[in-house]
């Protein structure tokens, strides 16, 4: 399997990894049985726009680098605009994933909608 | 950056003194062995050497040697062939759930050609039980087929014991020794086998050459037809090249054999020790004592396998693992499963297999790296004591689809 530079990158030195402190909108997604598990930490402020993320991930490299890849770039953006993300956005940011790979990247975006549909009960 | 290479069980590098061996094959002593002139005559002489020397290597008559092109067509042509020849007296195989895929495959294929399989269960350790084969026998069960050593965790069958069994009743015994060769003692008179599959490339000798020792009388189907060639059992030129280096290689195997099994036996215990004492959360698959002398498989709870892989080629360590990331297929590997661990346990194996020129120094840096990196990734996971892995099963599994 080959892994582009940008997965490498993201897997040995990942972005945001970890929990942030007053999240407010949590999703996990993925199964031990799959071989891999994401949760997406987001915080939100009170225009909807997403402050901060993070992600704790048990996976494979390019489950670890879609995590990496996909919280740095919805940082900034309003809920709405997070809510259009999709996995290819990942894909294509990453130079690529090997095709058995591509569910990492699926995995990734699930997760991120799973924080937003979270935070979104919560304030309802 | 230099290289650590502890994936030994997938393949050796080619000891220079059997690429010497082989070299002169490609070249002045090219000729054809089924020729009647000197060049094919003389080839066809040196191949009696090597087969002299894999037949040492065995214990077994020269004669009861034939060539193939892999490890994989020796199991394809024992069962096969075993299966093809003798369905009129059954059609009932018995084998286990760990063998390796060309037994699986073949046995598998079998079934949808009307033969009944019987798949063997293993304990904890990866030991199938006796009783278990006893009671699996059957009036129709032509062919036992049992793997000599297993390719992921190591475990080593009671090969003799089911011989005894399995020649009492009557029935074909084949095992499939790849790994087993040069790794532990194997003597096919000892062990009441009646087929048995070896690999080049696992023993310091070239890919793409292994060897099915058939005894005397064992009545058995072609596999490859077509030309005269390995006495009218397996058609095709013979690999001259890679059978001289095959045979040398053997050779070197058995006449090392004591020196390397505890060279790697020592390392072994050494790595296993290093981990077990090191990190935390973490159990060694497969038997204690009854495995192979280079092989290790531990599996890190709450991190998944090719993360650590990755993690280990970058500072210059390869390995393999069970995970289902580094398989192309969705499923960890069916040996851990079969050992009884969850699938999400299985999912964070690693498999270190040691060779002849492994040294201290290798396994001290593979220890200190690997605390870590386990570390590292833990740190990284959303599973840990306090939310295992069974709280964390989850909502949505559409991402595979």
């Amino acid at each position: 399997m080959e892994y582009t530079d940008v997965v490498m990158e993201n897997f040995t030195c990942p972005k945001h990894v970890g929990e942030i402190e007053g999240a407010n909108g949590i999703g996990q997604v993925g199964s031990p049985a799959c071989g891999d598990i994401m949760k997406i930490f987001l915080k939100i402020n009170d225009d909807g726009v997403i402050e901060d993320a993070s992600f704790k991930t048990f996976g494979c490299g390019a489950a670890v680098a879609s995590s990496s890849m996909a919280t740095d770039m919805i940082i900034g953006k309003t809920i709405e605009e997070a809510g259009k993300f999709k996995n290819s956005d990942v894909v294509d940011a990453l130079g690529g994933l090997p095709a058995e790979k591509i569910h990492c990247s699926v995995l990734a975006a699930e997760a991120i909608q799973a924080a937003i549909e979270d935070y979104q009960k919560k304030k309802a | 950056m230099k290289r650590i290479y502890l994936d030994h069980a997938a393949t050796t590098p080619v000891d220079p003194t059997v690429v010497e061996t082989m070299l002169p094959f490609f070249t002045e002593n090219f000729g054809n062995p089924s020729s009647v002139y000197t060049e094919g005559r003389t080839v066809k002489k040196s191949l009696e050497v090597a087969r002299l020397q894999i037949a040492k290597a065995i214990n077994a008559d020269p004669r009861e040697i034939y060539f193939t092109g892999s490890g994989s067509e020796a199991d394809n042509w024992a069962i096969k062939g075993i299966a093809m020849k003798n369905q009129a007296k059954g059609k009932h195989i018995i084998t286990t759930t760990i063998e390796h895929h060309a037994v699986l495959h073949t046995c598998e294929y079998l079934e949808k050609q009307g033969f009944e399989v019987t798949y063997l269960p293993v304990d904890e350790f990866g030991l199938i039980s006796l009783d278990d084969l006893k009671n699996a026998i059957r009036k129709d069960t032509i062919l036992v087929t049992i793997m000599f050593a297993n390719n992921e965790i190591g475990t080593i069958e009671p090969i003799k014991e089911i011989g005894e069994i399995v020649k009492e009743k009557g029935i074909i015994f084949h095992t499939d020794a790849v790994q087993a060769l040069g790794n532990v003692p194997v003597d096919v008179k000892d062990l009441n086998v009646d087929l048995l599959s070896i690999s080049g490339h696992k023993i310091y000798g070239p890919k793409g050459i292994g060897a099915l020792f058939i005894r005397k009388g064992v009545p058995i189907d072609n596999l490859i037809h077509g030309g005269a060639q390995e006495r009218k059992k397996r058609a095709g030129t013979e690999n001259t090249a890679e059978i001289m280096a095959f045979g040398k290689a053997a050779e070197l195997a058995s006449e090392n054999l004591e020196k390397n099994a505890a060279h790697m036996k020592e390392l072994r215990d050494l790595l296993i020790k290093g981990v077990m004492e090191n990190i935390p959360q973490v159990r060694l698959n497969g038997h204690p004592e009854k495995r192979l002398p280079g092989n290790a498989n531990f599996c890190f709870d709450y991190i998944e396998g090719e993360s650590i892989l990755l993690s280990l080629d970058i500072i210059g360590i390869a390995g393999s693992s069970g995970s289902a990331c580094t398989s192309g297929s969705l499923d960890p590997s069916h040996v851990l499963l079969a050992i009884g661990l969850p699938a999400g346990v299985a999912h964070g194996s690693l498999r270190l297999t040691i060779g002849n020129h492994t040294t201290v120094e290798d396994i001290n840096y593979v220890v200190e790296n690997l605390i870590q990196i386990i570390d590292r990734l833990r740190k990284m996971s959303p599973i840990n004591a306090e939310c295992p892995i069974d709280d964390a099963v989850f909502e949505k599994a559409s991402h595979h689809h």
